[in-house]
């Protein structure tokens, strides 16, 4: 018979142990994974581990042209596709010194504010089930599916549409575009009121997000997070206000900043921005002017030996565009500074000492994509 | 501070830094020795106070390997371009910047696995996308893709 070997009794308060959260994990919305050390359910040190759908698009980009290049960014973060390709296009304009159309301008512009709102309704969806609200996910689904209709007829896709392209767009908006987006907006401003209803005045939602997770302005620069996490802790860091491109210095709309700096403070950035971006759309649908849809480009596209640099605002933060040429037609080198991939060096930060139950609305308070950080 | 006032500044500093051409940023070429001094007077000094690193990029130049940092001041919004060379291919080595700006971590990492280029003193310099054991560095020129034998 075997001998009863005692084995040490270990004590889950002292003693400290690793679990991978991921790669297939529900709450990191892709193939991310954490190794998460922990000492009970306190969180004392987090490694993410990444490359787990590394394309390596940069690479790609060496070999490729400029407008093919532009098929490569909808898949970076794909929820913004329209605000990469719009970032690859400005820096190709911006190089050639090309004047696009105004019709371009508004047109584009519409095009990455609906991206906005598509990105933050599923975000608010993902986020709310998150945190153990299954409603929120049919709600901002289902919201979303009328912006997915309105690309489907103007762009021929629905997801990853690659619709602009070097100096204008791929064709002319739909005869019903303009129909459509005034519905949209007529609809949407009632149910984002049943977003507010369901989530930001939830008892348990902010008990979950409220001084979970802060962030300081000074950690938030210094680790880089744009986008609607860095204007959570109160950083004025909104490209379309500090290098407006596009319609961007014709519009009118307030950029959000909140001064709580945690979970709940970048959940309301985003709310608001939802508002801010129907506000802009508003300001355009009914003015687009009559013109082209694209200026007419050479069929080879080279840039000038040089380096440029282009950033925009995506729905996650600041999207830059880095570009090495030697004056061919394919990029010497082409980086990508992805607003995920930097947002996520803070989530180290944001989670020590706190509850593995809070990692989850850390990490769905800054809204990573996880093909924007692998690329 | 306009770029002639930020040149004058910098090359108080660093006195053999070279300004490269770029139309859009002022661009300064900084010897490998100096950068990390040069890094701390930026971001520390009150109106320089560059405190956002928005990029950190390795670039391959063929013969020299590079890494070019990105900087903005969200105080006084002015910008500039660092870039520091090396000739050694075998063993390229630069300073970290991420006890500076704590969003270099990453970005160094992402050097690192790309191009093969070691930072001193950075905390945890390991592979971030590939694997542990992958050979090369495949965004360096002379980088030869077992893998993928179909050229584009």
């Amino acid at each position: 018979m075997k001998e009863i070997v005692n084995l040490p009794v270990s004590k889950p308060e002292e003693e400290e142990y690793h679990i991978n959260m991921g790669p297939q994990h529900p709450s990191t919305h892709g193939v991310l994974r954490l190794l998460v050390s922990l000492q009970g359910e306190i969180v004392k040190n987090l490694k993410p581990h990444c490359g787990y759908i590394h394309r390596g698009i940069e690479k790609m980009c060496e070999k490729d042209t400029y407008p093919q290049i532009i098929h490569l960014t909808d898949r970076m973060d794909y929820l913004s596709s329209h605000i990469n390709n719009h970032a690859v296009c400005l820096l190709v304009e911006k190089a050639l010194e090309i004047e696009v159309p105004e019709r371009v301008q508004y047109i584009r512009t519409i095009m990455d504010e609906l991206t906005r709102i598509q990105s933050h309704q599923l975000w608010w969806a993902s986020f709310g089930m998150d945190l153990g609200g299954l409603t929120c996910f049919f709600y901002g689904l289902r919201d979303r599916e009328m912006i997915l209709d309105i690309w489907e007829e103007t762009t021929g896709s629905r997801f990853l549409q690659s619709y602009n392209c070097p100096g204008g767009v791929m064709q002319d908006i739909h005869p019903n575009f303009q129909k459509k987006v005034h519905v949209f907006l007529k609809t949407f401003k009632k149910k984002i009121k049943d977003y507010e209803k369901i989530l930001s005045g939830n008892v348990i939602f902010e008990q979950r997000s409220k001084g979970v997770g802060m962030l300081t302005k000074e950690d938030a620069i210094s680790y880089g997070i744009t986008g609607p996490s860095g204007r959570g802790s109160a950083w004025s860091c909104d490209i379309r206000k500090t290098e407006p491109y596009s319609m961007y210095s014709k519009v009118h709309f307030n950029e959000v900043l909140r001064y709580e700096c945690d979970s709940y403070s970048r959940y309301m950035v985003r709310m608001q921005e939802m508002y801010e971006s129907m506000n802009i759309i508003e300001q355009l649908i009914d003015n687009i002017p009559a013109g082209d849809y694209a200026a007419r480009m050479k069929a080879v596209i080279k840039l000038p030996a040089g380096e440029y640099y282009q950033r925009v605002e995506s729905a996650r933060g600041e999207l830059g565009v880095y570009v090495v040429s030697d004056g061919n037609k394919t990029p010497y080198r082409m980086k990508f500074r992805t607003p995920s991939f930097t947002n996520l060096c803070v989530l180290d930060h944001l989670s020590r000492d706190m509850k593995i139950a809070d990692l989850v609305a850390i990490g769905g308070s800054l809204d990573l994509v996880i093909p924007d950080i692998d690329r | 501070m306009d770029n002639t006032n930020l040149k004058a500044r910098i090359l108080e500093i660093v006195p053999d830094a070279q300004q490269e051409e770029n139309k859009q940023y002022l661009t300064l070429l900084v010897p490998a020795a100096k950068l990390h001094e040069l890094a701390v007077k930026l971001k520390t000094t009150s109106d320089l106070s560059f405190d956002f690193l928005f990029c950190l990029s390795g670039v391959d130049y063929g013969k020299q390997l590079a890494v070019v940092y990105h900087l903005n001041s969200t105080q006084h919004k002015h910008y500039i371009v660092l870039k520091v060379k090396t000739d050694d291919r075998v063993n390229p080595n630069f300073d970290t910047v991420c006890d500076i700006w704590r969003t270099a971590e990453f970005h160094e990492r992402e050097t690192y696995d790309m191009f093969g280029i070691r930072f001193n003193n950075h905390p945890d310099l390991r592979r971030i996308f590939l694997e542990e054991d992958w050979k090369g560095y495949p965004l360096r020129k002379d980088y030869v893709d077992e893998v993928n034998i179909v050229e584009f």
